[in-house]
């Protein structure tokens, strides 16, 4: 037993031993950065992209071959705003809790995570919910088969978990004291919290390190900080004009990064958003509706703010839209006068930035991270299907896999999670 | 006056016959698609259609033209004009959940035919609803059938009773201390209703011709006709066989259980939703069951965590009497759209044309009003939908939306 439980640990914890290159040959590549390639090879190495290839270039000598004739390659898809993982932030003591980790939440066998590698999604921003100002701290993921939550983290270059902070204006987070009854209060709360965040930066430097000067440690104000000092991103959830202007306010008041998001109304105010320079991760919906502030949300808003410069990302906001869906967002952004151009860059590297991880993701460039999707035709044609999914050189879907072939389609079984049946037990229904 | 008289003369004929719409590829439903299509309207109904050649365009004519053209789209379920897209109390009327079982509500009493959302719908080709009220209770109420056109409720019905909305399975459940708390008492409420209707429809027929209505009996049993009641009036419909029961139910065993009661009381099942479904072919196949299937694009969660998107390739290749609709959302977005719906189902499995047809004739054929709608036929509805491109791509779109012979919209969405 001791034995077992030894060999198990070295599989999950050996670094992985093959060094060979696997080259794609043949695909039409769309690399997002760069002209695409009517047939190209795609070569990926130890988890990072080596080179891209036109036509007949010679390929490495030790390369695996991969025929990816009549397939287009392109980079895996990041979703900039996602519930998966049935994770929470915040609870109802209060409207701004900052505190709270999603990292100490999230279930990474959960269903809706196997449906969003089916869909074609490497990168994730998981997300608390919009029921607060202040939902707590988000996490960027990458959508690697994982045991743990720790097997899908993205460390950053100091060490840090990669992530932002979730917050939210508008109707959502209005409910009974302590939370804001009114637009007024709830932005009186925001400046006054950031105000005690920026008081206890300036104690923290003050003391220059000295343990005998340092404030109490307080794991609030410690993530605010962060946020002050730009190392953690806003993520904003803001509907309505005046709310979107609002959050440009605050941000520009106290200096923080800010990506809005939803922005439903943000076509109305598009040009006021693109002088603040904050880019905005939109979902497409195929109503407008359900709520007040959902009202004029539109498929325009994609081309409008395209046309003001604005930095344009999509995201899934799961379960309001289904991860497998998600490049449908791209094309009914399309239908509405949004470049193709834009829309796939959307989809993908825009998406990296907001997430500061566009150094390593987002678009087919040597030295990149190797996390690209293997589609059956064009990304905007509603028949595409996705293939498959890579994350760091690892194939994580397989739509030929039984398996796998079940979280994309759905059948019996679909909605449980990842080792709740072996695939043995496991009828393959759809 | 003279110079108007002569005006009014000529615009009379040219009225009555007023609308000629060519198509690169017209898809009647009625047959192979024809390229090079044309649909001539003659007032409110279809007068001819043909390849373009064989079709004689009077002069004067107004000609749309489109590269794609289909029937107006039929959406088979909706509860679009009794919810509302801004979601608060005054336009949500799809539930009324004082209690479980209200089949006397009826649905021409609250449809809004100036909801917004009837002119989104309408915007990509939906030219019938078929609509009310909501799944949420074991009966919520009737539903109906309407064009997405007109001022009034008057202007818009087509059929004014057309099903009575029934829901199984935890859908049907109430929270709290209220009753039905489970499935099986549920049901029994449900069974019990339906014999006290079937006792009223006993009276109904057979009633003691010397009492008044409401004389009692020495044994204090009723023996005239009975009082007139609403509730067990619409379920006597039902029970007759004059609208189907429609029920609302999502797991494989919640549907066997709505498969029992209709077998029980001889009632006309429409399965609606059936996530579950692909596990009961053989049985919905023997129970000769007409299924309206979930939204493809609905979510996978709760009790449609089991969905499947090819399940509409699996029922159709069955031959299972099946049609796809938008369904009921309860937040954003505030309603699906069944063009988008029917396009998921071709990427998953079905063909074109068959996937068209869950949304056009045979949606019509389970509504009961394919003699009107649903395809494109001579003397049937002139309703047509236009497009730039394959209807079901993401990039094209509708371009325009034609309703009995009125141009409803020239918009591209």
């Amino acid at each position: 037993m001791p034995t077992l439980a030894l060999a198990l640990t070295l599989l999950v914890t050996a670094p992985p031993q093959d060094t060979e290159a696997v080259a794609f040959v043949g695909a039409r590549i769309l690399p997002v950065e760069g002209a695409e390639l009517e047939s190209g090879t795609l070569v990926v190495r130890d988890g990072k992209i080596e080179a891209l290839l036109e036509g007949d270039a010679e390929l490495p000598a030790d390369a695996r071959v991969v025929d990816a004739a009549d397939k287009v390659i392109m980079p895996g898809l990041i979703c900039t705003h996602s519930h998966i993982g049935g994770g929470w932030g915040a609870d109802s003591s209060g409207p701004m809790q900052p505190d709270t980790r999603i990292l100490d939440s999230i279930n990474v066998r959960a269903a809706s995570l196997q449906r969003a590698q089916a869909g074609g999604i490497t990168t994730v921003n998981v997300m608390p919910g919009s029921g607060h100002l202040l939902s707590g701290q988000t996490l960027y993921l990458k959508l690697r088969d994982g045991r743990t939550v720790d097997d899908l983290l993205i460390e950053t270059e100091d060490g840090s978990i990669a992530g932002g902070i979730k917050m939210a204006n508008g109707t959502n987070s209005q409910k009974a004291p302590p939370f804001p009854g009114t637009r007024g209060k709830a932005a009186a709360i925001v400046r006054q919290k950031f105000i005690e965040a920026s008081e206890y930066r300036n104690k923290l430097a003050r003391a220059e390190g000295d343990a005998e000067k340092l404030p109490p440690r307080d794991l609030g104000l410690e993530a605010l900080v962060e946020v002050l000092e730009g190392k953690r991103v806003v993520h904003h959830h803001t509907h309505r004009h005046d709310d979107i202007l609002t959050v440009l306010r605050l941000a520009d008041e106290f200096g923080f990064r800010v990506v809005l998001h939803h922005v439903s109304d943000g076509w109305k105010v598009a040009d006021e958003i693109a002088a603040a320079g904050a880019p905005c991760s939109i979902i497409l919906v195929d109503s407008p509706g359900g709520k007040l502030e959902a009202r004029d949300v539109s498929f325009v808003t994609g081309k409008v703010m395209e046309e003001a410069g604005i930095t344009v990302g999509f995201h899934t906001d799961d379960w309001i839209n289904d991860s497998r869906l998600f490049l449908r967002s791209a094309g009914l952004a399309v239908r509405a006068g949004m470049s193709r151009e834009g829309a796939l860059r959307a989809m993908t590297l825009a998406g990296a930035e907001m997430l500061d991880l566009d150094h390593r993701t987002g678009s087919l460039a040597a030295g990149k991270d190797a996390d690209f999707i293997v589609l059956d035709g064009d990304p905007l044609s509603v028949y595409t299907q996705v293939l498959e999914t890579w994350v760091d050189g690892e194939r994580v879907f397989d739509r030929a896999d039984p398996e796998d072939r079940l979280w994309a389609v759905g059948g019996w079984g679909a909605g449980m999670d990842s080792g709740d049946l072996g695939p043995c037990c496991r009828e393959i229904g759809g | 006056m003279r110079t108007l008289l002569t005006l009014l003369v000529l615009t009379l004929p040219l009225s009555a016959q007023s609308l000629a719409v060519r198509a690169k590829r017209l898809y009647t439903m009625a047959g192979e698609p024809i390229a090079n299509g044309v649909v001539l309207v003659e007032g409110t109904t279809i007068r001819a259609v043909g390849p373009a050649e064989s079709v004689d365009i009077p002069a004067g004519t107004r000609v749309l033209e489109a590269e794609v053209v289909t029937p107006g789209l039929v959406d088979a379920h909706s509860v679009v004009g009794l919810a509302g897209w801004l979601n608060f109390d005054h336009d949500q009327d799809q539930l009324d959940d004082s209690a479980p079982i209200q089949p006397e509500l009826r649905a021409i009493d609250a449809y809004n035919p100036r909801e917004p959302l009837i002119e989104v719908v309408r915007g990509y080709g939906v030219t019938t609803l078929h609509t009310g009220h909501a799944p949420g209770a074991v009966i919520t109420g009737q539903t109906a059938i309407f064009k997405t056109r007109g001022d009034t409720v008057d202007e818009a019905v087509v059929n004014p009773f057309a099903m009575v909305a029934a829901t199984l399975g935890a859908g049907a459940t109430r929270s709290g201390k209220k009753s039905p708390g489970t499935r099986s008492k549920a049901v029994a409420l449900l069974r019990q209703e339906l014999l006290e209707a079937q006792a009223y429809a006993k009276k109904h027929a057979a009633p003691d011709e010397s009492a008044e209505p409401g004389d009692d009996d020495e044994e204090g049993e009723k023996k005239g006709p009975p009082k007139r009641d609403l509730r067990k009036e619409a379920l006597a419909s039902v029970l007759a066989g004059d609208v189907p029961l429609l029920v609302t139910v999502q797991r494989a065993h919640d549907i066997v259980t709505a498969l029992r009661v209709a077998e029980e009381f001889g009632i006309r099942l429409v399965l609606d939703g059936g996530a579950e479904a692909y596990e009961l072919i053989d049985e919905l196949r023997a129970a000769d069951v007409q299924v309206i299937l979930h939204p493809t694009m609905t979510r996978a969660s709760g009790e449609n965590e089991n969905l499947s998107m090819e399940t509409a390739a699996r029922l159709h290749a069955a031959g299972i009497p099946l049609a796809l609709q938008a369904g009921y959302e309860s937040y954003v977005p505030k309603t699906r759209i069944v063009l988008f719906e029917a396009a998921i189902a071709a990427r998953y499995g079905l063909a074109f044309e068959d996937a068209l047809g869950l949304i056009t004739i045979d949606a019509a054929r389970i509504l009961g009003i394919d003699d009107r709608v649903g395809s494109l036929e001579v003397g049937k509805d002139a309703d047509l939908a236009l497009y730039d491109g394959d209807p079901f791509e993401y990039t094209s779109h509708c371009v325009g939306v034609v309703i009995e012979g009125e141009v409803v919209s020239e918009e591209t969405r």
